[in-house]
């Protein structure tokens, strides 16, 4: 055993980490169900996390000069491991009990709005209470409502769903010059905005919607287009001055719906091929909404317990056609041309090159 | 070889007897069942002049519904869609804008909901899904017609009338009525 390397067992698995790794690092490398799920925290942001609380953890023994268990629940992704630190996380009933806690906290204001947001499908929260939380709400007041801030043409924020994770405040500190952007106020009125109305536009600001774990901040030119499970993820790439260029589209068909950044097992935003965590720039991101802009390297891999994977994207194998072969060359009679009957998804009219949500004047 | 039931009776080959083979007693028999039906109870009712009651778990043609204000209730959030095993629904969403609030329920709404009538399997699974109580399944047929294209049912043919608007087409519709 090297000496800068400690042995901490997570839910009777013991792990080797450098020292000065945190818990929920250490949990992430033995992976699945023992990695405590994190609403804030996020690897790829300096300084992330210590906020929401869903990574407490129990520490059953601190470590193997002083073994005595930690006395209340630590927040797994802010406490480092101590050489022969025993943690329990799923094993624990008090982590399980006080994760249930957490959910409840994290949506007493959260509007159950799943329907209409856009986020629906790839949302953390959504993930987390379903997994950790409670079936119904014990809440009986008002929710929380704020007024409405205009974060500009590509971003739209929806306060009433943020969790107030500063995710994304440390985005914009990390990878922008310029932070437009904070939380403003305290304790149950503490908002993201902007301090006068004011647009973000800053070239990696896009970002912001990745790092969101709810949809309190969702992209502007997908809004309402389509639902993520229908829309098909694709790993592509392009020449980009400003970025790696390496993407994630969602299509539809020939259709780009919406370009992110590619997403690793914790949601996070992946490493680029050329080293460096791979966000991508706002003309990547909001500009690019041609099939021919990017070069398409294949399916983007789906996690089976995903509604986005219900459509078998991953695998899926098209059969070759074989009918004109068989009829010397005769192609099928078509007995019926969708399109010429349906009004939806017209092939003539594009919604997905729209750089705002439809109106019903697009459909007139 | 046994027989595998007791019911098994051998073909009686025999020729006809003088009596059978002037054939008008059997005719006359036969007519006089026929004649006997008559004045026996029908089975059959006079469809579509008068109708069967369904059973209360029906599972007939959609309807997208309103709510009391006669607002639509659907936000287009494709949960029938990705519920229906048939593949049958398809939607357009679009943003509510301003002066349309009377109109839509939410901020977002279906602009476009078709739904294959040559797809669908009437197994319910849309009204299962919905999460705003916007998609029924009525007691009524889908309607027969002479070609393919009369089957993609669009928001015309589903909505359902307006409550304030025409409040007796939407009470029939409802099955308010009877």
């Amino acid at each position: 055993m090297s000496e800068n390397l400690v042995k901490v067992t997570i839910d009777n698995i013991t792990v080797e980490v450098p020292m000065g790794t945190t818990i929920l690092q250490a949990a992430r490398k033995v992976g699945g169900e023992v990695a405590p799920p994190a609403m804030c925290y996020y690897s790829k942001l300096e300084g992330s996390g210590g906020k929401c609380r869903t990574c407490l953890v129990e520490v059953s023994k601190g470590s193997e000069k002083d073994p005595r268990p930690m006395p209340k629940l630590v927040a797994s992704c802010r406490t480092t491991v101590m050489d022969g630190m025993e943690v329990k996380n799923i094993t624990s009933e008090k982590v399980l009990d006080a994760r249930k806690g957490v959910v409840e906290f994290l949506l007493i204001n959260h509007p159950l709005d799943c329907p209409i947001c856009d986020q629906a499908g790839e949302c953390h929260l959504q993930d987390l209470s379903y997994e950790h939380g409670a079936e119904g709400t014990r809440y009986e007041f008002q929710r929380r409502t704020f007024k409405k801030h205009d974060l500009g043409e590509y971003i739209q924020l929806h306060m009433t769903r943020c969790i107030l994770c500063y995710r994304c405040v440390y985005t914009a500190d990390q990878l922008t010059k310029t932070r437009e952007h904070g939380v403003l106020d305290r304790g149950d009125h503490a908002e993201i905005a902007t301090f006068i109305e004011k647009n973000l536009k800053n070239d990696f600001i896009g970002n912001v919607i990745d790092v969101c774990p709810v949809g309190a901040l969702t992209d502007k030119t997908f809004r309402f287009k389509n639902r993520v499970w229908f829309t098909k993820p694709v790993n592509a790439h392009r020449d980009c001055d400003t970025c790696c260029g390496e993407v994630q589209l969602w299509m539809r068909g020939d259709e780009v719906f919406r370009v992110t950044a590619r997403k690793d097992e914790w949601g996070e935003v992946k490493d680029s091929s050329k080293g460096g965590t791979g966000w991508i720039c706002n003309t990547c991101r909001f500009d690019k909404k041609q099939a021919s802009d990017w070069v398409v390297e294949g399916p983007a891999e789906v996690n089976r317990h995903s509604v986005i994977s219900q459509g078998h994207y991953e695998k899926l194998v098209v059969p070759q056609e074989t009918f004109e072969a068989v009829m010397d060359g005769r192609s099928p009679k078509l007995l019926m041309d969708i399109h010429s009957v349906s009004e939806v998804n017209k092939p003539e009219k594009s919604l997905s090159l729209l750089d705002r949500p439809a109106h019903s004047t697009d459909f007139e | 070889m046994q027989a595998l039931t007791q019911r098994a009776k051998a073909v009686d080959r025999k020729p006809m007897t003088w009596w059978e083979k002037l054939y008008l007693p059997s005719i006359l028999k036969g007519m006089a069942i026929t004649f006997g039906h008559s004045f026996k109870k029908r089975p059959t009712i006079n469809y579509p002049e008068e109708t069967r009651p369904f059973s209360p778990v029906f599972r007939g043609l959609h309807v997208l519904n309103r709510d009391e204000e006669g607002r639509e209730r659907c936000t287009a959030c494709g949960l029938c869609a990705v519920a229906c095993p048939a593949e049958a629904i398809t939607m357009e969403a679009a943003e509510r804008i301003e002066g349309e609030e009377n109109l839509y329920r939410e901020e977002k709404y279906a602009a476009k909901y078709e739904i294959n009538m040559l797809r669908c399997i009437f197994c319910g699974l849309c009204e299962e899904a919905c999460p705003k109580d916007a998609i029924y399944l009525s007691e009524t047929f889908a309607p027969s017609n002479y070609t393919r294209k009369g089957f993609i049912y669009g928001k015309d043919e589903l909505l359902i009338p307006h409550p304030i608007q025409d409040p007796e087409g939407y009470a029939k519709a409802k099955g308010l009525n009877n």
